[in-house]
Formats: structure tokens, C-alpha cells, sequence
């Protein structure tokens, strides 16, 4: 039995009853359109999420944290070394969170083929003076070009040219919130304290948003020379340095190699912002569920519709048999019918979530917080349609094989017969 | 033909048990031979019919054997009993049982998809060939539900033919008919085993029709009698 005849007497069947199949084909049709367009839309607005937070959060931060030191002298010491000693209230001594030796630091991790970049900070504690009233403020020294390479930077930029951080001597980036309380404008000079009480004038070039109230209030970013400069430090000394990888999923076991060789704290990402990955889990899943659970109804439609067929068309399978038509042949014509109604479905349903991405993706949406947003976000990815598809092939091939095995099983001499 | 024997059935019974126990058949034993135009008669509720659909091996719910072209049908699967019907045998009903959905050409044709004999283009000269013997060749492209009822089944004894098969049954194919389409059937019957030498089988309770077979099968009772 050819393939070919077997597919002419599924499609004479299929348009004999084509308004059912029609019914049973939009149905898989809708499923799958929502399916993506669900995904689609979830999965844009948990990228946009979590590039909220990840796209500007370093793969793995080299730093030095404050803390005790880990062999306190005593230990050392010949005479006490084999006793057990109990110090209460260690407290750590001198500051020192600069990173010693930066430049061999950078040297090594330029080579590295897993990095994609490094940004340096310098982190000064400072306030921003507004007449007799002072805030307290954060001022972040960067490299203003990497920043923008490898942290999207100038998304949060609303107003004003980043560039000019780096081109204009003695300039400052305010976080939204704090120009707003001293009624900064972009131009206006502003008088920053520093903790031993020197007074810089640093010019406004451009305010950024992140959409985090809290952190615009406080955070500033001027050129890194500038933060040295307030500090009084030398141009080696940085806090910090962030680094992108080239696969973020090698954060935690890169993180950990650094700090031994380097013999700094490093943290990766995973472990500092683990709840957003959790998350975005858990709201995939849940559209997920649901967008299968669209599928398996539309297989119901399927399978309740092969039934009627085949209650209608019991006829035709008798006589089928009776011609010589083995139980086999019969249940693939009606596996046949379900699978067409199904690609058709598929195919159908992937160009109308397609539109339906396309129409969601072009509703303004626009909050203060995410200054490039002007849309609702989508996901185009091409896995949604493909995972709709494959699903929705499975649902239909159940759907038709149960009435399919019925139909298989029509006993013919019963139906003739019976006439 | 060395073996002249086409179908032989030896000490057939059937039992129905649904509402009540009875035998249908009891121990029916006959032969067929090649070329033969038989018919069954008697009264309805026989088993004349019962009879028939074993035969054509659609119901394997019997003791007894039954032998098709010398071959047991004996514990076959149901894939080898529809591969026997569809090669080996012909039948024609009572109620036409065409296929709606399909144009009378492709009715025809349909049992040779699935023998394979024959490749497509054989298939529609064959079924073309069929149509002229029958002389309904105009219409090939109707669809089955735009026939009459003797057009019908005279698309359905082409159907019957198509995959050249040894012994044709019928059941009732004229039961359904008025007089001047009864004739019509029962000459291409004839012609049937006068020009194609096939094996015939016919139940039927038109004591007229069977007059004019070759051989009369008498049933009383789930016997034969005569």
C-alpha cells in the first residue's frame, strides 16, 4: 500500500467533513499561536527583566573585602604555636579594599580567552553638597568606553551624551533621582564633598536612570582619574574589577580559580543575584504549563471529532476492510487525518503567533525606569515555534491513534450486515 | 487448472451466543470449482449469509476449515485474511457500498492501491476496461452519490474485478433491484464466468436468478440440503 493512495483516501475523507476539520485545525491553530505568542511574550519581558539586573551586573567582581586578618600574629608566634589560642574581637586592621598589583591582574586576564572585557572601578564615598544641605552619594569611578562595551551603559542614559564623561575634564553622570533633588540641570556645576572634607566642582554631562530608585539617588559616575583624584590616590588605584565573560555559565568555577591566583575575593554572578535566574524559572514554567496545556485541549478537539468521523464514515471503513483493506491500512488513514489536521495547525498557528509577537512588540509601552524600552518585549525565538511544533505533532498523533485504533478494529461483516 | 477446487469448506459450525445460543451453521462442508456459477438459496434466517461472509474470511468467528485457492485460512492474522480478500476474492453486496467521497473511477480502483498487482496507470486502464465490458464507461468521473442504484452495483462488480480475483461472491447484489437491473446484473454475471472463466458465489433468495446459475446450493436450517 502506497503512501501516495493511502494520503488520497485520508484527504477525501478529510473533505467530506472539512467545516469538523476545519474546527478541529483552528483549534490546533489557536493553541499554537497562543502557545508562542505566550512564550514569546513572557520570555521578552523575563529577558528584559533580567537584563535589568544581569546586563550590568559583572560576570565575576574582583575586589578586596574588609575583613580580619585570616593568621592573626599569635599564631605565628614560636612560643604559642602549640597551644590553642582564643582571641575574642578581632577587628580587621588597615583598609586596604584597593587591589595590589592591577596591572599584572589586567595583563593576565587580557590573555585569558574566556574573558570578553574588564572594567575598572574606583569607588569613593562622597556627598553631593546642594547649598548648606549635604546627600550622600556614591561616586563610581569608570571607564566610560568599557562600561558602554560590556554593561550596555548608555541604555540608562536618558539625557545627555556619556561620551562627555571622558571628554570633558572634571564631569559627572548623576543618578536621576539625586539631580532631581538638587535640581541639577545637564551643564550646571555641582560641589561634591569628599569624606576628608575636600570640595571638588565636577560638571553635570548626563543623568542615568536604572529604575532602581534607591541606587539613582545615591550613585554617580564620574571618570576614573576623577575618583582618584578625590580620593588623592594614585592612577593604580581601583577598587574593583569587573569582568565579562564570554560564557556566563562559567562564572562560578572562573570566579573561584581567580581568587587563588590572584588572591583577591571573587564573586560571580550566580551567586550574587541567584533569585532573578529563580525567578525567570519559574515564570517559564508556568507559561510552559499552560501553553501545553492549550495543546493537550486542542488534541481533545482532535480526538472527539476523529470519533464522530468515524461513527459517520463506518461505512466506508467496512467497506474498506471488506475490499481487503487490512486493520492497519485504516488506522493510518485516520492517523493519517490527524496528523494533516495538525500541520495544518502548526503551520497556520506559527504564522498567527508570529503576527501576534509582531502586534504585541509594536504596543508602546513605555516606564521611566527603562529609558531604550519603547515596546512591549518579544522573544522571536525560533525554539518556541519548534517546541510548539514538535508537541503539537505528538497531541495530534494521540489524539488520532485511539480513534484510529477503534476504527482498525470495525468489525466489517457487523456493519454490512447490519444494514 | 491442475486443481480444479477454488474453495472448499469442511464441517463448518457457528454458534451465535448473543441473546441466546444458536447454531447458525452446522457442519457445512462443501466445494467450488473453477469456473463454477453457484448460488445459495433458502429461507431467511438460514445462514446462507452467515455462510458467506466465513467464506470470504471477514468472519473468523467458526469451527471448521476453510480452504481458499488450496490455502488454509486456518489461524491467518487478520493482515493475511485482508490481503486473501483483497487478491482472491470479489464481492459484491446487497447495498452497493460504494465510497461517497470518491469519483466511480476511483472506487474502482481503490482495492488495487492496496494489492500493489498493478501500478496506477494498469490500474485505470484495467478499471477503464472494466467500464466499457459494463458499458457504463460515461460515467468513470461521476461521483458515487450521482448514480442510480443499478449503476451502483454495476460500478460495484467492477470493483469486485479489478484485482483479478478467482472467486466473486455476492450477497444479495440483486435484492436491491428492479427486474430490467436484476437482468443487467445477472448477464454480467454470466459473461463473468463465460468470458473471464471467474469462479461465482452468489446468495440470493430470487428463485428465478438462481434458476439460471449452474449449480443451486440449497440451505435449510444451517445445512445444505441439496
Amino acid at each position: 500500500m502506497k503512501v501516495k493512495h493511502i494520503a488520497e483516501i485520508s484527504i477525501a475523507l478529510l473533505f467530506a467533513r472539512w467545516k469538523q476539520t476545519l474546527i478541529a485545525a483552528i483549534g490546533v491553530t489557536f493553541s499554537i499561536a497562543l502557545f508562542i505568542t505566550l512564550l514569546g511574550f513572557m520570555e521578552g519581558l523575563n529577558g528584559l527583566l533580567d537584563s535589568l539586573v544581569l546586563n550590568r551586573t559583572p560576570h565575576i567582581r574582583l575586589f578586596n573585602d574588609i575583613r580580619p586578618t585570616e593568621i592573626q600574629p599569635i599564631e605565628i608566634s614560636e612560643k604559642y604555636k602549640n597551644h590553642y589560642n582564643f582571641i575574642k574581637s578581632i577587628k580587621p586592621a588597615i583598609a586596604r579594599n584597593q587591589l595590589h598589583n592591577v596591572d599584572a591582574i589586567l595583563n593576565t586576564l587580557e590573555k585569558d580567552n574566556r574573558v570578553e572585557g574588564v572594567a575598572p572601578r574606583t569607588l569613593a564615598q562622597a556627598f553631593y553638597s546642594l547649598g548648606t544641605i549635604e546627600l550622600n552619594g556614591m561616586v563610581n569611578g569608570i571607564d566610560v568606553e568599557k562600561e558602554a562595551k560590556y554593561y550596555s551603559f548608555a541604555d540608562y542614559i536618558p539625557e545627555g551624551n556619556y561620551m562627555d564623561l571622558k571628554n570633558v575634564a572634571n564631569s559627572i553622570i548623576l543618578g536621576i533621582g539625586a539631580a532631581e533633588k538638587m535640581l541639577a540641570k545637564i551643564g550646571d556645576v555641582i560641589i561634591v564633598t569628599t569624606t576628608s572634607g575636600d570640595q571638588f566642582p565636577l560638571k553635570v554631562v548626563a543623568y542615568f536612570q536604572t529604575g532602581m530608585a534607591d541606587y539613582d539617588k545615591v550613585q554617580s559616575f564620574v571618570n576614573i582619574s576623577t575618583t582618584q583624584k578625590i580620593l588623592g590616590k594614585s592612577n593604580s588605584y581601583i577598587n574593583e574589577l569587573q569582568i565579562k565573560l564570554k560564557d556566563l555559565n562559567n562564572a562560578p568555577p572562573i570566579a573561584l580559580e581567580y581568587s587563588k591566583i590572584f588572591k583577591v575575593d571573587a564573586e560571580d554572578i550566580q551567586t550574587a543575584n541567584a533569585q532573578y535566574s529563580t525567578g525567570s524559572d519559574i515564570r517559564s514554567l508556568i507559561s510552559y504549563a499552560v501553553g501545553i496545556t492549550l495543546l493537550i485541549v486542542a488534541g481533545f478537539g482532535i480526538y472527539n471529532i476523529l470519533n464522530m468521523m468515524i461513527y459517520e464514515k463506518m461505512d466506508t471503513i467496512a467497506i474498506l476492510k471488506a475490499t481487503g483493506f487490512a486493520g492497519k491500512d485504516v488506522k493510518r488513514v485516520f492517523i493519517n487525518i490527524a496528523l494533516s489536521i495538525g500541520a495544518f495547525g502548526i503551520i497556520a498557528g506559527s504564522i498567527v503567533g508570529f503576527l501576534l509577537c509582531f502586534m504585541i512588540d509594536n504596543i508602546p509601552f513605555e516606564i521611566a525606569a527603562m529609558p531604550t524600552i519603547t515596546t512591549y518585549p518579544i522573544d522571536y525565538g525560533i525554539n518556541y515555534y519548534i517546541i510548539a511544533g514538535v508537541f503539537a505533532l505528538f497531541t495530534t498523533y494521540f489524539a488520532g491513534w485511539f480513534p484510529a485504533r477503534k476504527a482498525s478494529m470495525v468489525d466489517p461483516v457487523v456493519i454490512i450486515r447490519g444494514k | 487448472m491442475l486443481d480444479k477446487k477454488v474453495l472448499e469448506a469442511k464441517s463448518i459450525y457457528k454458534t451465535f451466543t448473543d441473546p441466546v445460543k444458536i447454531d447458525v451453521l452446522k457442519d457445512v462442508s462443501f466445494t467450488l470449482d473453477y469456473g463454477e456459477f453457484a448460488s445459495i438459496i433458502g429461507k431467511s434466517g438460514c445462514g446462507k449469509s452467515t455462510l458467506l461472509y466465513i467464506l470470504s474470511t471477514m468472519d473468523t468467528d467458526y469451527k471448521g476449515e476453510l480452504f481458499i485457492d488450496n490455502q488454509s485460512t486456518y489461524k491467518k492474522s487478520e493482515k493475511e485474511l485482508a490481503a486473501i480478500r483483497n487478491e482472491k476474492i470479489g464481492f459484491v453486496f446487497q447495498f452497493h457500498y460504494l465510497l461517497n467521497e470518491f469519483s466511480v473511477l476511483k472506487n474502482i480502483m481503490l482495492p488495487g492501491f492496496k494489492s500493489n498487482k498493478f501500478t496506477e496507470e494498469e490500474l485505470e486502464k484495467r478499471a477503464m476496461n472494466l467500464l466499457e465490458d459494463l458499458d457504463i464507461k460515461k460515467l468513470a468521473h461521476k461521483m458515487a452519490h450521482q448514480l442510480s442504484g443499478g449503476e451502483k452495483q454495476r460500478v460495484a462488480i467492477a470493483r469486485s474485478m479489478i484485482n483479478d480475483p478467482i472467486i466473486i461472491m455476492g450477497d444479495e447484489p440483486t435484492g436491491n433491484l428492479d427486474n430490467k437491473n436484476t437482468d443487467i446484473v445477472f448477464e454480467i454475471f454470466n459473461e463473468l464466468t463465460s468470458k473471464y472463466k471467474k469462479t461465482l458465489l452468489i446468495v440470493t433468495h430470487d428463485m428465478s436468478f438462481a434458476d439460471k446459475t449452474n449449480r443451486i446450493i440449497t440451505m435449510d436450517d444451517g445445512r445444505i440440503v441439496s
